[in-house]
């Protein structure tokens, strides 16, 4: 192999190099949930918007208080998200525009099935973490900023309990996404919050069952919102908000609620146009 | 945490393996070729940049030069998170270099492997040069060659070594995930590579997907290191 | 580069001295060299014999003192021969090439001149062998013939038979002898008496890295000057 060969070859990698990426220019980046993306939603969502749009939609895929900074870097264009109240703190504070309340999912706790907190089959989800915590039955937390911890943490607020007096002991902070937390809960038998879609999916269950469902409180809405382009002018402000109207159209919606995993429904459309 | 995969996992993931390749899933397939783009796009650059310099540093004497060795040595395990971390804080719309559009895309990721690597390539380049030089020096400069003459001469002459390095930096790149997580975002279809789909797989639950995922990345770094060898050990008898 | 008119010769070493680490190698050592046929460098192990020759070619600076070459760019005519020969990961033809361009002789002329070399040491058969591949006895040659395709003024050679089998060196010892009578002066060291006797027209003898004696051979081994060379003549050992 001589020199001139090598400097071929070197060539060669250089203009593989400058293929990626350039390819689609009709994109933009949604800055979405980790729980929404696992629960295979965008896999049959967007392929609907390309064939009405040609619009290319990047997910990338985070908890939401992390996609919520992405946008606020201005490194996505539109922030599809399930945190009312920091979706609200990211409106106000002008990084993102036009929210609307585009579907709800709901949130479940799971148990192993031997359920030491003694549930029983109660529909009240404060009840049960009331006993979770008055057992001291282990309850595997994901820790991570995201729309299920926040919604997590609130409900312990309801039931005046503070769950930080059990970190250690019987409150286990995970610190990562729902997959690993179910993987942790499957094996501590430990209880969770989890979203439906995700635990749908999730293969791993091991002894784990539902225990609450149905709770009014557990409902768990999403919102989407443009990223602020008078913040960040580079943002696709006409394709973000193509994306925007579209999910929040007839088709859309009726896209969102044909989605369907073991013929259940999952996400269920509730965009009111007068609604904020 | 994952203690799911007992051996029937083990098993399962193996089918898995098998069945994915034997039918060409054009998904993975795309997976696959990202993957190789990604990781041998970066080894490239980091050889053509980390090579010279580990061979001049290899080659030259001056006031220091023991700390820039022991630097470029601890270079060698920078964790690829950290990088990811600043390389993605570099490439945000709200860092110095948001401007390039660059974060998100497989070239962000090239970018952050190549940071990786190539302190490996340049650190380990110096080592096989420094040896070579011992036997190499006097005839050399006996002969006149300049300073930028031998370096490429003893490139040239441990070209066989230097493969090895290389490859060396190439597997680092093909198995970290910490960096392309972080600046390729994981985007389906767009930067999603082996390394960061068995994440993901293994966050969703499915673990024999993600062992058998692993198994074809294990096997993909495997055969190239047998055929670099092959070649190696080949030409290594004819040359001498 | 040619034998030109305008020799590099004579050398003359001017008190030069060489310290490293702390120990004085070279000691206040005078010397002159002229165009004469062989001139070989004797002294018990440590010496210096090697350090001074490496003084001479430049591989080393002298500490103290000057060594003064005649004529334009002495560096650019000398050549040197180590003890092990050291040859690239490229054909035997293809180093003396590279030696060639190195010397800034045109592209044309390196083919010829390589090949040329190789047929003068006898190994033109070899020319696209593999160099590293070869015996230690045709590298050596091999080195030998890439020094002389540079047609150096000077060739300085390093113990260049310590490594080989006496067949090897009588081939070695023969190119040498063809070398010299082409007009290039050859300085070389060895600690083979024999060889000495064989190929010296004059001798340099060390010892601790003073100069003890510079004589013609003949006198020298048959009269050395000094008590220091006869005892090493001797074979006794010199302390």
């Amino acid at each position: 192999m001589n020199r001139r060969s090598l400097l071929g070859l070197l060539a060669a990698v250089f203009a593989l190099l400058s293929l990626p990426a350039a390819a689609e220019e009709k994109f933009i980046v949604v800055a979405s949930t980790t729980s929404t993306e696992q629960s295979g939603l965008f896999s049959y969502l967007l392929p609907a918007f390309k064939a009405k749009t040609g619009i290319d939609v990047r997910v990338v895929a985070l908890g939401t208080g992390q996609a919520l900074d992405v946008a606020r870097r201005g490194d996505a264009d539109v922030v599809f998200v399930h945190d009312r109240d920091a979706e609200l703190k990211f409106l106000n504070e002008g990084y993102g525009v036009d929210r609307r309340e585009v579907m709800y999912n709901d949130f479940v706790l799971v148990g192993p099935k031997s359920d030491p907190a003694k549930i029983g089959g109660t529909k009240d989800i404060v009840a049960a973490l009331k006993k979770i915590a008055e057992s001291k039955a282990p309850f595997a937390s994901r820790g991570d900023r995201s729309g299920t911890n926040a919604a997590e943490l609130r409900l312990w607020k309801v039931a005046g309990i503070d769950p930080e007096s059990g970190k250690g002991s019987w409150y286990r902070e995970t610190g990562s996404g729902m997959g690993p937390t179910l993987n942790t809960s499957a094996a501590m038998d430990a209880y969770a919050l989890t979203d439906r879609g995700t635990w749908i999916s999730f293969k791993n269950r091991r002894d784990l069952v539902i225990s609450v469902e149905g709770d009014q409180r557990l409902f768990n809405q999403y919102g989407v919102m443009l990223v602020n382009p008078a913040k960040h002018p580079h943002v696709k402000k006409e394709l973000g908000m193509a994306f925007v109207e579209w999910v929040t159209s007839p088709d859309g919606q009726k896209t969102i609620a044909d989605y369907k995993i073991d013929g259940e429904q999952l996400f269920f459309p509730n965009y009111k146009r007068s609604g904020t | 945490m994952l203690t799911g995969a007992g051996l029937g996992d083990i098993s399962a993931a193996f089918g898995a393996a098998l069945g994915m390749l034997a039918a060409l899933d054009p998904r993975l397939l795309q997976i696959i070729g990202l993957s190789l783009e990604v990781s041998l796009s970066a080894v490239a650059i980091a050889t053509l940049v980390g090579l010279p310099a580990g061979a001049l540093l290899a080659l030259t004497r001056f006031p220091g030069r023991a700390g820039v060795v022991a630097l470029l040595n601890s270079l060698m395990g920078l964790p690829p998170v950290v990088v990811g971390l600043v390389v993605y804080l570099a490439l945000s719309r709200a860092g110095p270099l948001g401007t390039l559009g660059l974060l998100f895309t497989p070239a962000a990721m090239v970018i952050a492997q190549t940071i990786l690597i190539a302190p490996i390539v340049a650190a380990l380049a110096r080592q096989v040069i420094e040896d070579a030089w011992r036997e190499y020096e006097e005839q050399l400069r006996s002969l006149r060659a300049h300073l930028a003459d031998s370096v490429w001469t003893l490139i040239w002459d441990t070209r066989f070594s230097l493969v090895t390095v290389v490859l060396a930096g190439l597997g680092r790149a093909a198995a970290e995930v910490g960096a392309v997580m972080i600046v390729g975002g994981n985007i389906d279809g767009v930067t999603r590579v082996m390394t960061t789909t068995i994440a993901l797989e293994t966050s969703k639950g499915d673990l024999p997907l993600a062992l058998g995922l692993g198994i074809v990345l294990i096997a993909i770094v495997v055969l190239l290191n047998v055929a670099a060898y092959v070649i190696k050990e080949t030409a290594q008898r004819r040359y001498g | 580069m040619m034998h030109g008119p305008i020799s590099i010769l004579p050398l003359v070493l001017d008190h030069i001295g060489y310290s490293a680490g702390g120990n004085a190698i070279i000691r206040d050592l005078s010397l002159e060299l002229r165009a004469r046929a062989c001139t070989v460098i004797l002294g018990p192990n440590g010496a210096g014999k090697s350090v001074l020759l490496r003084l001479c070619h430049g591989l080393l600076q002298p500490t103290e003192g000057e060594i003064r070459w005649s004529g334009a760019q002495p560096e650019k005519h000398q050549a040197m021969v180590f003890q092990r020969p050291v040859m690239l990961r490229r054909s035997a033809l293809a180093n003396i090439r590279y030696a060639l361009k190195r010397a800034g002789v045109p592209r044309a002329e390196r083919l010829k001149r390589a090949l040329d070399a190789l047929c003068a040491v006898g190994l033109e058969k070899l020319a696209d062998r593999p160099a590293r591949v070869l015996s230690g006895g045709e590298q050596q040659r091999v080195a030998l013939a890439r020094a002389w395709a540079l047609r150096p003024d000077v060739l300085f050679l390093d113990e260049p038979t310590s490594s080989l089998d006496p067949a090897a060196t009588r081939a070695i010892e023969e190119i040498i002898t063809a070398i010299r009578d082409s007009g290039t002066k050859v300085i070389m060291t060895t600690h083979d008496l024999g060889q000495a006797r064989r190929l010296a027209d004059d001798v340099v003898f060390l010892h601790c890295g003073r100069l003890i004696e510079h004589t013609e051979a003949a006198t020298f081994f048959e009269r050395p000057v000094s008590s220091e060379a006869a005892t090493y003549l001797r074979g006794e050992l010199l302390v």
